[in-house]
């Protein structure tokens, strides 16, 4: 931003980029399906994936399904990647506000692999998880990303994930 | 897998799926209709497994075979319609905890400690993804297990996984 300009009203910028994130993630079904949703402060990504009877693994427990969690954590890290490429086109009006569907809005990056690290049993509530991009470069991404529900200290389970970068077109 | 010389194969009537193919060892039979009942459980008590609409297709001795039928409900990208990692995840994860319990040193219970997934090439949209999961080691506490996914074309892994379970109590 320069000095010579007015800064944008913040309901604008606010409607600019919950509109973008909930385009994101509204075109992909297996977000809706699993119910998971994104609070953003700024940047920061929050993903929650509310408690829902379909999400259960183990009835007796009863817990969280480990594929589930696994879910969840890799659609955070893929999501929380996906706002960081995004946010510059996005701020800079690159990025057609108007036209936000799957052919319009950039690729997801690919997971080339995951590693879930299950440290407590999900319980049967709302799961909170947040992702840290490690390395992001032109091709690869390391992420990190960790769970968690009542307690923000006690990560039921954490993962470590490499994406393959979508290639810019042009 | 079973080794097919000592293995007899057991075919059982179920709700859903209609078919579920039960190999167990000669000396496994007396244990038997307690696998019959964990196959039986396996799926239709994990509602999240149930929700993904798998399919138990066989289970024995250490290993299980586990189908999931395309749906477009479980599109991770939008633009292509394949399948979502996630949901590979989840059904290897099933799968894998499946060829736990299925163990000859019968464990009451199992849960993912660790799961790694290496995703190889994109599934293709509309095909069904098969998971194929072996327990290659069980310790008192501990089930090690590898898992392998196809598509339609068996020839091409879709992902492969690597798992460490925690073993609850052998009965």
């Amino acid at each position: 931003m320069t000095k010579h300009r007015k800064p944008e009203p913040v309901q604008v910028v606010k409607q600019r980029r919950d509109g973008v994130l909930r385009a994101m993630v509204e075109g992909v079904p297996y977000i809706r399906f699993l119910g998971i949703e994104f609070e953003r402060r700024g940047d920061e990504l929050t993903g929650i994936m509310p408690f829902s009877e379909q999400l259960i693994g183990n009835p007796i427990l009863p817990a969280l399904h480990g594929g589930a969690t696994a879910a969840f954590l890799e659609v955070t890290a893929i999501i929380t990647l996906s706002w960081g490429l995004i946010w510059e086109d996005m701020e800079s009006g690159a990025l057609d506000l108007d036209n936000l569907d799957a052919d319009h809005l950039p690729r997801l990056p690919k997971t080339i692999d995951f590693t879930v690290d299950y440290l407590r049993s999900g319980l049967p509530r709302d799961a909170y998880a947040r992702a840290r991009i490690n390395r992001s470069g032109r091709r690869y991404a390391s992420v990190h990303v960790e769970a968690w529900q009542d307690n923000r200290a006690r990560i039921f389970a954490q993962a470590t994930g490499h994406f393959l970068m979508p290639q810019r077109r042009g | 897998m079973v080794t097919r010389g000592d293995a007899q194969q057991v075919v059982l009537p179920f709700r859903h799926p209609p078919m579920i193919k039960v190999e167990t060892r000669r000396k496994g039979v007396s244990c038997m209709s307690d696998k019959l009942k964990m196959a039986r459980q396996f799926i239709q008590a994990l509602p999240h497994s149930m929700a993904l609409g798998m399919e138990l297709q066989e289970l024995g001795d250490g290993s299980a075979e586990i189908t999931m039928p395309y749906d477009d409900k479980l599109v991770g990208d939008p633009k292509t319609g394949v399948i979502s990692g996630g949901a590979v995840s989840a059904l290897m994860d099933t799968c894998c905890g499946a060829a736990v319990m299925s163990h000859p040193s019968n464990p009451s219970a199992t849960a993912t400690m660790d799961l790694r997934i290496e995703y190889l090439r994109a599934a293709t949209p509309g095909q069904t993804i098969t998971t194929r999961a072996t327990c290659y080691h069980v310790t008192r506490s501990v089930a090690f297990v590898r898992a392998t996914a196809t598509d339609e074309d068996a020839e091409n892994l879709v992902a492969t996984a690597t798992g460490t379970f925690t073993v609850e109590g052998h009965k």
